[in-house]
Formats: C-alpha cells, structure tokens, sequence
C-alpha cells in the first residue's frame, strides 16, 4: 500500500523544534552554563509557542489532521508520518508546557554538566512529543525507545547522592533507579515490538491510519487468541510505563532518585506514553481483546487507585510520597480508558494532563524544598506556611488540585473517569464504588503531607531562615508555579474547550468501540 | 423585574472581588481596610439578595435560572450527552439561604474586624471569610447538583483553612500537644471526615446522572411541578411506563431537570425499571439509593451521626469562624441538599425513616453530650450538632418547610450565642492580661479562656454580651415567643402528625427524642449561664474582665433583635394577635413555591405548652442545680451531677463525650494506620520492590545477559560493546556516568536492543519463520 507525500507539517515543526537545541548545544563552541539554560528555555518556548499555533489551527470537526507523509524505508511500508487529532493534540500541549517549567526547576539545582543535561532534556522533548504524533508504528517504536535513554542518563547521571544497601552491595541509589527503570522498561517494549512486528507483517504496512481503516472496514481481522495476545503485548509494555499495578515498584525508585526536572517530566509526561498507548492502540486495534480484558484491567486499575493512596500515607519522605500517588491518580485514568464510553476516555485523558500538571506541580515543589534544605523528610519541616507564605499558597493550590477539589483541574477529570465507569457497560458498578474511595484516601494522603510540612508551629531551627518566593530573588521559580497555577484554574473552572476538541476523536472511537461492544453483548 | 433577578451572579462575584482584593493588596491597606474591603463585600451580597427577593415577589415567585458572564459551560462532552453548565437559580428557597448567609454573614464580618483586632494575619482571615462566601453562595445558587458541589467542597476548604488559621501557636497543652498542632489536626480531620461524607454525594450524583440524564435540578425554562400525581397530570405530561418505553416519550422527560423527572416518574405509580451499565434497579430502588448516599454527604457536613466527630474539634477555629461556618450556615448546606432535593426525599420512605432516626439521635446524643462539657464553646458546639438533628429529622419526617425555617431561627441565635462566647472569651483573656500587667505576671499557671469553671460574675462585668445571650439561650431553648419556640414547635408537631395521621413510627420516635433533647436543651443552656454570668468571678481574669467594644456588642444586639422577632416569620394560623400581626405561614407559603412538598404545619396547643413545660422546667432544674456552684470564688473542681451517684456516671460519659473519638482511633484510624505501614514496608518495599524484582527481574535478566554474551560475543557484535554488556547493567551505569564515550557506546547498546532485533526479524525471512511471525 502506498502514502501520498505531503507537505510539511506544523506538526513536523513542533516535534524536530527542539533538536535544533540539541545540534546548538553539541556543536556551539563556547558557551557559559547560564547561556545554556536561557537557550535552552528560549528553545522550549518556542517549541511551545509552535504547539499553540497548532493548537489554534486545529479544527475540531476533523479527526486526524495536520498529517505529513514521507517516504523513508519504502520497501517495508515505513513512512515518516506524524499528525494530531483530538486525544494526541492535548498530550502534545502538555509536554511542550511542560518542558520549559522542567528548564526552570533546573535553573539552580544542576551544577554539573549542565549543557550535556539541556541537550538530554530537548532529546527527551523530541522523543515524547514524536510518540504522541507518529502515525507510523515503526516511528513510533523508534521514539518509544530513545525517549527511554535520556531519562535514563538524566536519572544515573544528575540523580541523588543517596546509597542503598543491594543485598549486601552498597551502591548509588540513582544507579539502581535508572537501571531499573530501563530493565522494566525494556522488557516490556520488547513484547511490544514482537506485536507490531507481527501486526505490521499481517497488514503489509506499518502506517496507523491505514491499519486502521483496513481493521474498520473488516479487511484485517485476528483470531480471538491472536488478538488477544496482540492486546498483552501492547498492555504489557504501555502498563509498566502507567505503572499500573503491580508493576510499578520502579517508579519509586526513578522518582525519588531523579533531579527535579527528571522527576516533573516523569510524571508529568512519560507516564502518559503509556496511558496515551492504551487509548491508541490497544482500544483501537484490539476491541474484542479490550472489552474481554476490560473488568481485570479496571480491577488492577481500582486496587492501584486505593494501593497507591494507602501506602502514600505511610511514606516518610515527600518525593516517595508524592510517586505512589501517582499509581493512585493513574489508576483512575486507566479505569476510564477501560470504561470504554466517552465520558470515560474524555476523562481520562483530561486527567492525563491534569495529572502532568499537579503532580508535575507537587514535585516542583518538592525539589524547591529541597535546594533550600536538603532534605525530603516529612518530618524535618513543619510550620512553613508561617515562614514562605507564597510558597505555600501555590502549595496548597496544587496540592488541592491532587487532591481532586472542585474548580480545579484534578476534580473536572476524575468526576468525568468517575461518572463514565458508573455507567459503564465494561465495568460493574462496583468499581466506581471503590475508586470512590481512592477520592477520601486522596484527601488522607495530601492532607497529611500538607499538614507535616506547611502548618504546626514552626520547631526546627534549620527552617526560621527559609527563603519565600519574589520576582526579584527567584523569578524561575515564581514563574514555573504561576504557569502551572494558572492552568489548574482554567482547566479547573472552564474545561469546555478541552473536552469540545477531543470529542470528535473520542467520539469516534467509541462508536467502533460500540459496535463491538453490541456484537459481543449478543 | 427579570432585570434584577439576572443579577444574581454578583452574590459569588461581589465577595469574590472582595477576596481578590484583599489577598493582592491586604498587605498594604491595614486593618481598617481590609476589615472595610471585607464586610462591604459581604453587605453588597446581602444587598444584591435582598433585590432578588423583592425581584421574586415581583416574578410571581417564579424561579429563573441565569447564565454567568464569559463562562457558557462547564463539563460538557457531547458524545456522553453530558452537559454540565455553571448556572444560578434564583428561587425561594436559594433567596433565602443567600440572605441568611450574607445578612448573618456581613455581622460576624463587622464583628470579626473587632475580634481579630491585632492578629498578624488579619488580612488573611478576611481573604477566607470572603472567600468563604464566594463558595457558599455557589452552593446554594448551583442549579445543578455539581454546581453545589463545587460550593460544598470549596466551604470544606475554607472551613479547613480557618479551623486551622491558627495552625503556628506554639503554646503547649498540659498533654504535651502544642496547640498548633490541635488546631492543625482539628482541620485535617474535617476535610477528611466531609470527604466520607462527599464519598456518598459523588455517587449519587453518578447514579443520577445515569438514572436521569441530567444533573440540573430544573432546565431554565421549568417550574417545578406540584406534590401529587393530580398535578402531574395537569401539567399534561407523558409518563414513560416500564413496558414501553417509546423514544417520543422519553423525549418529553428529557428537557426536565431530574426532580421534575422523578416527580413525574414517581407519583405516576407505576413500576419503573433503571438500566445503564451493569445496574438493573427500579426506578424506587435508585431513589431510595441517592437519598441514602445523600444522607451520608449531608451526615459529614451537617454533623450526623457517625460523622458529627469533626465538628466539636472544628472550635480550634478562631470565634467568629464557629459562628459562621460551624453554626449559621456551611453546616446546614446538609439540610439544604436535602430539601432542595425534597421530590426524592418524599418518595423514598425507607430513606426518610432512616433519616428520621439519625437525626432524631443525633439530636439527643449531642444534646446529652453537652451537658457535661466545660468548655463554653464545647457545649454551642454540642448543641449545634444536636440542632442540626432537629432540622435532619424534620427532614425525615417530611416537615421541610420546618427544616429550612429552623436552619433560619437557628442561624440568628446560634450565630448570636456563638458570637457572644466569642465576646465572653474576648474579655476573659482581657481580664487575663490585665490582672498580669498589674501583678507582674508574679505566677503563671495555665490559663484557659474558654474554661466555664474559670469564669462567674461575668453578668455585671459585661452587661450587653449577658442580655444578648440570655436571649439567645430562650431562643435556643424554645421559649415563647422567642424565634426557637416556633421553628422548634413545628418540627415536634409534625413529628406527632406524622404518628398520629399518617400512623408511622418515626413520628412517635422523633416525638420522643426530640422533646428529650430539647429538654436537655434547655437544661445545658442555662448552667451555661450560671456558670459564666452568675455569682462571683471565680478568677482575677473574670474581675478584670470588659465589655467589648462596639464592632462586637453591634451585631449581637442585631442577632438579638432577630432572635426575638425571627419567628414570627412564620406564625402558625389561627393564633389570636399574632396570626392578624404577622399572617399566617408566611414563610412555608413562600418556600412552597420552590420545595414543592412543603406543607403548613398545624399548631397544636397542648404540644407547645408541653415542650414549653418541658424547656421551663430543664431551665429552672439548672438554677437550682447550680446556685450553689455560683456562690465559689474559686475555680470549680465538679459538677453537682457528677457528685450525685446517681447520675454521676452519666455526667462521666458525657464528659467522655461518649468516647466516639476513642471508639474512632481504635476501630478506625489505628488499623488504618497500621495496614498503611503493613502495605509499605513489607508488602510494597520488602515484597514487592526488593524480593520481586530481584528475583524475578534482576536475577534472570542478569544471568540472560551473561548468557548471550558468551556465545554471541564473537560471532556478531563489536566485542566492545558487549563487553559493558557482558558484565551486567550495573556495570554499565558505572561506565557511564565516568566518561563520555561511555554514553556513546550505551546508546549504541539502547537502539541495539530496539533495532537490531527489528532488523534481524524484518530482514531474514528464514528467522521470522523460525518465530513464527
């Protein structure tokens, strides 16, 4: 089967716009670190900047759009082609948002081979924002596996100074966590490669859209067990990446030993590689195998909802806190992709972004702490709401925004999940009954994070002298949680465009998705 | 007049601006306009409702909804046909919540400038107070239930934040606890319990959604349609049967918001099956269901049983806090629900009984509770709670014109009471600090401002803060003619027609308690009384003690005046004088346009001069029960009910506060914590993280590598590369982070490990057969 070539694409701008910053920060002779950090920020405003022209072209009654063909591997049906519609163009935005807060929330607290870690940083932007546009399977396996080599070095290279005990082997907790991180990672993409191998080979081309409209129009069809263990090879991969329970005990480890930056574009972006898979290509090419595996996946996505809060609360250190609360918020976004109606998906991938921002937010925040003391322990603060006032009020709004309050963000996406699985024809209502749960223990969680860290009477020495917040003193970190406050708000109180622009895709996807359903309900 | 009813989003936007004001610039303007920004805020809102009530009368009582500014919708996906928009409904029953709500609100602003007077955040409690408003008055204005949702959830945080306003005092309790702490902990634990309580509102709001499509209470273009199945069938609609459920019939239900969709649906008396997802209810069932998760919701923030716990502890709060969330208003939003969602109440009889019996317990469990507290604000708190119960259960008992006209009465003379205590704990720290300044602080044993068994002789001391308060007491005790006789009277009267006419037991259940309660009413009200007014200071803190200043004694005396009059609001029929004075059942006739099931109650003579004897006696039994205690000018060590053996272990328990908070730590919130720390260390960490992914991921993965390594090495790979990949990943982390040219060669191993594999697969036919792909 053939493409047509086409022009070029926004689309194309966005994705290879920030490798302009890599090839600049390999070959630029000199340059001074500050130098590379502002041409680093300049280089992800820009990127974002192009998003939002994307953004404001985008015509919500077409579904694929602002597609770009090219010939590359001709002979074995690859193409270069990227596109956005409704679901991928809001993942798009928020990684392109969410780099420049990364850049600023590294503007102090790397020292060491700063250019090599801004050129990881735009590498890992190119990577993610090229799986989300790849229309191509082979393009997008290719940008699944280099978005893994930056956050790995960025975890092994800039991560804590901390040491584990490895039975019997002392060695660097960030070594550990980057290698595990890969080895998870890994194992599952393997499984994930064997499938679009064989998908690829079954429909002659590696092209999404076409594999799509072969699937629509019946000319491809699996076996029920084909299909099946197409289905797990793709869960496989994309449920270590959510992580969905239980497979997300290298999480833990990448987010507590990760920078700053690592850990706000780990949570706030690559875990949403996987979500994003699940939506894509497992709901879309593997229906049957979908609705089959649906009340086991929603019933690890439920016990993940209340795992992850519960254990969240016992946590003693605020970053391991805040990284088991994302098994929590995740698990909602897969019972809503698992929901499989509308409001379901729409929700969930709201909540993807909602879920980039406000943890993205939480270990911003994190990070800020610990550059001023050097500690992540619950217990080593208390009272700072009394010494850094504005700190803490962007604390609270972005913990609230985790915590799911209504007018803001957090809640707008789980209500949606929450109101799709209610009335879901894939999950007993039973579900909804216990995610609701994780909506209390949510509160449990945040609160007693809240609680520890920002109110008590302030007893510590160490934290009397704790420097606030100013334009003057820090703009790069006033402006990076002013962005993301703004952003909890509007989705928060006005999510109408965000939901009017996916609902074409959704919509669509949920009808296929239907018609399935009623065949297999009959 | 439709004009003026428009108008109604400046209720939220006018205490919003006030709120945004303060919070950028309160830094710079002091005490005297902050205070200024704030109570003008709250007074423009009470303005604005006011013209909305008088716009209402004009509109024939019709209610009409209105759209904000700028925003033309909330939550809306086509595709799930789930339209949420944010709209405000202006109708009898919000006009009243939002004049009760700004009018009580703008005195305890203007008061809380005198009470907060020094504090180094003052601008800040103005930021909540107003702030607290902005959510309120969305709560009670929403149109549809999310919307309400959204101001219930918001008042929790403001409730949150202000509980815990003074989270950094650093003065330690004899416990060890400093009471920061206390009142940090006293915040938590009211957002956590609401949000058991927001467990039960979320799904009923997911299963009315899916029962009825909608979650407006009414569409913008409809009336809420009366009580009965006759004017059902006035309003000439079609009603879907379970049999056939035709699309043109189903079309005429689907431009209702779901009260009118019940109302229709329920009293056509016709069995209705309920069918989304994996449910398969009647249509009763499902009703009977929301209600009960209602009930939850409004068992967390109007302090029911189970979940009343947070409330006492909630007096952590700064005075005029108390007055306004924890008495007058956040805490009735409960009773509010419940009567906005009257049509489903009223269908629901196992609810209803369930509802009934809560509140009525609660009602005499609180008012039990209080009587053995010493605390002065303990004892308004206890005593709130056990109103609450009265409103839930005249809820239960289908009296919701009742229930909303006592959250009214009850609003002026807690409020009143409260703020009043406020005053009483003012002078006594007053008196504290002066009696210091002239003794040279000479010893400096703990003192407590709020402890009644400190206080006495406070009558002479602060004359108006007394009178005020005595006329809160008769209020709350039921005295005629002040305003709690009548609300409380038509709640115990319909209770006995609910029994008598009806023939159901909640009637005579909720007679009982509630007549017990509110003798216990009566009676904890009055040794409150004697102990903080009567007789002696019985502390250098109660001699030196003043009347506050006039910001403060203003809005009692205020509360006062409608303490006594607030009840004539609405006179029963047929009373001689007062029915000609003030009409007969003014407000349920106005409410009744907006809860359709409101209905007038009878006033039954022989009942009200019972509950009257009852409050009369309570009140005397006190008197003589604590004459004696006055007459101390020392701090007094033991009730007179604890030394009488034969109530000495009541007192006891009520003291203990029925041990709910123990009962909660031991069978609760201990194993909680316990499975917490199980699930992490040993199953998450030692299990799942250590033992797991050693021996299943590592180990395997390490030996594989090894393995490959040694036969593949030399036939087909740089030996270079696979030498760092030979030894192992841990190996290669360590190379890497040494050198550059190390990164070089992992990246070359990464796109190995993806490529390589696609290649050999893709290219060699013979291997993808040997694969079987």
């Amino acid at each position: 089967m053939q493409l047509e070539n086409t022009g070029v694409s926004i689309v194309s701008a966005v994705l290879f716009s920030p490798l302009v910053g890599v090839l600049v920060l390999l070959f630029w002779p000199r340059l001074t670190d500050k130098q590379v950090r502002i041409a680093t920020l300049i280089n992800t405003l820009v990127t974002f900047a192009f998003s939002l022209l994307m953004l404001s072209q985008f015509d919500s009654s077409k579904g694929m759009q602002m597609e770009q063909v090219d010939e590359w591997i001709a002979g074995l049906g690859i193409y270069y082609h990227v596109g956005v519609d409704g679901i991928s163009i809001w993942l798009v935005m928020l990684t392109t948002f969410i780099m420049p807060i990364a850049v600023l929330a590294s503007w102090t607290g790397i020292e060491e081979k700063v250019r090599l870690f801004h050129g990881f940083l735009l590498l890992l932007e190119v990577a993610m924002v090229g799986v989300f546009v790849s229309l191509d399977l082979f393009l997008f396996y290719i940008f699944w596996e280099v978005s893994l080599v930056p956050m790995y070095f960025m975890i092994g290279m800039w991560g804590s100074k901390d040491k584990v005990d490895f039975f019997g082997r002392e060695m660097e907790a960030r070594i550990y966590a980057a290698v595990k991180f890969f080895l998870y990672t890994v194992a599952g993409s393997i499984l994930m490669l064997l499938a679009i191998l064989y998908v690829g080979n079954k429909a002659e081309t590696f092209d999404f859209m076409l594999i799509r409209d072969l699937m629509r129009s019946g000319q491809l069809v699996f076996t029920e067990e084909t299909e099946r263990l197409l289905f797990v090879g793709f869960f496989i991969a994309f449920a270590i990446k959510v992580p969905v329970w239980p497979l997300h005990s290298w999480l833990p480890d990448a987010h507590v030993q990760a920078p700053t930056a690592g850990s706000i574009i780990l949570a706030g972006v690559l875990l949403k590689l996987g979500t994003y898979g699940l939506v894509r290509y497992n709901l879309e090419f593997f229906p049957n195998a979908a609705i089959d595996f649906a009340p086991y996946i929603g019933a690890l996505a439920v016990i993940g909802i209340i795992y992850g809060a519960w254990v969240s609360y016992a946590q003693t250190d605020v970053k391991k806190l805040v990284a088991y609360s994302s098994v929590s918020h995740l698990g909602f976004v897969v019972l809503g992709i698992f929901a499989m109606n509308s409001a379901g998906i729409q929700g969930a991938v709201l909540q993807m972004v909602n879920h980039g921002v406000s943890t993205g937010g939480l270990f911003l925040l994190v990070g800020m702490l610990y550059e001023r003391r050097h500690t992540k322990a619950i217990n080593a603060f208390g009272g700072l709401w009394k010494i850094m006032p504005i700190y803490s009020g962007f604390a609270l709004v972005i913990a609230l925004s985790s915590m799911g309050l209504p007018g803001l963000n957090g809640f707008v996406g789980e209500f949606t999940i929450l109101v799709g699985s209610a009335g879901s024809d894939t999950l007993d209502i039973w579900y909804t009954v216990l995610a609701t749960i994780g909506i209390i223990l949510a509160a449990v969680y945040i609160l007693f994070m809240f609680n520890k860290v920002f109110m008590g009477p302030v007893t510590k020495q160490e934290n009397q002298e704790l420097e606030d917040l100013t334009w003057g003193g820090n703009w790069y970190e006033l402006s990076a949680l002013v962005a993301l406050t703004v952003v909890i708000f509007v989705i928060g109180l006005y999510p109408k465009p965000f939901f009017e622009l996916m609902d074409g895709a959704v919509g669509d996807l949920v009808a296929q998705l239907d018609a399935t359903l009623q065949v297999a309900m009959k | 007049m439709e004009n003026v009813l428009t108008a109604v989003p400046l209720v939220v936007f006018i205490p919003l601006a006030g709120m945004l004001i303060n919070l950028f610039f309160g830094k710079y303007f002091g005490e005297f306009g902050v205070g200024f920004i704030g109570v003008t805020a709250s007074g423009l809102a009470f303005v604005v409702a006011a013209l909305l009530w008088a716009g209402l009368r004009d509109n024939n009582f019709e209610a009409v909804v209105v759209n904000p500014p700028l925003f033309d919708g909330w939550i809306s996906i086509p595709s799930a046909n789930l339209e949420i928009p944010w709209q405000f409904r202006v109708d009898t029953l919000s006009v009243t919540m939002m004049l009760v709500v700004s009018g009580v609100g703008t005195l305890i602003h203007l008061y809380a400038v005198g009470y907060m007077h020094g504090d180094p955040r003052f601008p800040r409690f103005f930021v909540y107070l107003n702030l607290f408003l902005v959510f309120m008055m969305t709560l009670v204005t929403g149109n549809n239930i999310l919307m309400m949702f959204v101001g219930w959830e918001g008042v929790g945080l403001c409730s949150y934040l202000l509980i815990g306003f003074w989270f950094d005092k650093s003065r330690v309790f004899p416990d060890g606890v400093s009471e920061g702490w206390k009142n940090s902990n006293a915040a938590r634990k009211a957002m956590i319990v609401n949000r058991i309580g927001d467990f039960g509102v979320l799904l009923a709001i997911f299963l009315t959604f899916w029962t009825f499509g909608t979650l407006d209470f009414y569409k913008p273009d409809e009336q809420p349609i009366g009580g009965h199945a006759e004017e059902a069938e006035e309003h000439a609609l079609v009603i879907a049967s379970t049999d056939e459920v035709i699309a043109e019939e189903e079309h005429d239900l689907s431009n209702m918001g779901f009260l009118n969709q019940a109302q229709v649906l329920l009293s056509d008396g016709e069995e209705h099956q309920v069918k989304f997802g994996s449910v398969d209810l009647s249509l009763k069932a499902i009703v009977t269901l929301i209600t009960l998760l209602m009930l939850l919701g409004a068992a967390g923030k109007s302090a029911q049983i189970p979940l009343f716990v947070w409330l006492p502890d909630a007096m952590a709060g700064p005075t005029p806090v108390s007055a306004l969330i924890h008495a007058a208003t956040m805490v009735t939003a409960g009773v509010y629900m419940m009567v906005r969602a009257n049509v489903l109440f009223h269908h629901a009889e196992v609810s209803s009984f369930i509802v009934t019996v809560i509140g009525a317990t609660t009602a005499i469990m609180a008012g039990f509770i209080a009587v053995g507290q010493w605390d002065v604000k303990k004892v308004l708190a206890y005593s709130t709670v056990s109103q609450l119960g009265f409103m839930v259960a005249a809820v239960g008992l289908g009296a919701y014109a009742a229930a909303i006209f006592h959250l009214v009465t009850h609003a002026f003379f807690k409020a009143l009471l409260f703020l009043a205590s406020g005053s009483i704990i003012h002078g006594m720290e007053h008196g504290h600090h002066h009696s210091h300044d002239s003794h040279h602080a000479h010893h400096e044993e703990e003192f407590d401002p709020q402890d009644m068994r400190t206080m006495g002789g406070l009558r002479r001391k602060m004359p108006i803060t007394y009178w005020t308060y005595v006329i809160g007491t008769f209020a709350l005790a039921g005295i005629f003619p002040f305003a709690g006789f009548w609300s409380k009277d038509e709640i115990l009267a319909d209770s006995f027609r609910v029994f008598w006419d009806e023939g159901e037991l909640k009637g005579i259940f909720a007679l009982m308690l509630l007549i017990t309660a509110a003798g216990f009413t009566a009676f904890y009200m009055w040794r409150q009384v004697s102990l903080v007014f009567y007789g002696e200071p019985r502390h250098e803190a109660g001699e030196h003690a003043s009347e506050s200043s006039l910001l403060m004694t203003l809005p009692l005396m205020i509360l006062a005046v409608l303490s006594i009059f607030g009840g004539f609001l609405n006179t029963p029929s047929d009373l001689p004088l007062l029915t000609d004075l003030f009409g007969a059942h003014k407000f349920t006739d106005w409410l009744g346009h907006s809860v359709v099931n409101a209905h007038a109650g009878e006033f039954l003579w022989w009942l009200a001069l019972g509950a009257l004897g009852v409050a009369v006696f309570a009140i005397f039994a006190a008197r003589q029960l604590y004459a004696d205690e006055t007459t101390s000018t020392v701090r007094i060590t033991g009730d007179p009910l604890a030394r009488n053996p034969q109530t000495s272990q009541a007192f006891a328990l009520a003291n203990a506060k029925l041990l709910w908070d123990e009962m909660y730590f031991k069978y609760l919130e201990n194993p909680f914590n316990v499975a917490s720390r199980f699930l992490a260390d040993r199953v998450d960490w030692q299990f799942w993280h250590d033992f797991f992914h050693h021996n299943i991921v590592y180990l395997p993965f390490d030996q594989g590598a090894k393995g490959i390594s040694g036969n593949v090495d030399k036939v087909v790979i740089d030996k270079g590369i696979m030498m760092v990949f030979a030894r192992g990943p841990w190996e290669i982390a360590r190379r890497v982070r040494r050198v550059q040219t190390g990164f070089v060669r992992i990246y070359a191993l990464t796109i190995l490990l993806g490529t390589v594999l696609v290649m050999i697969a893709i290219l060699f036919p013979d291997i993808r057969d040997i694969l079987g792909i």
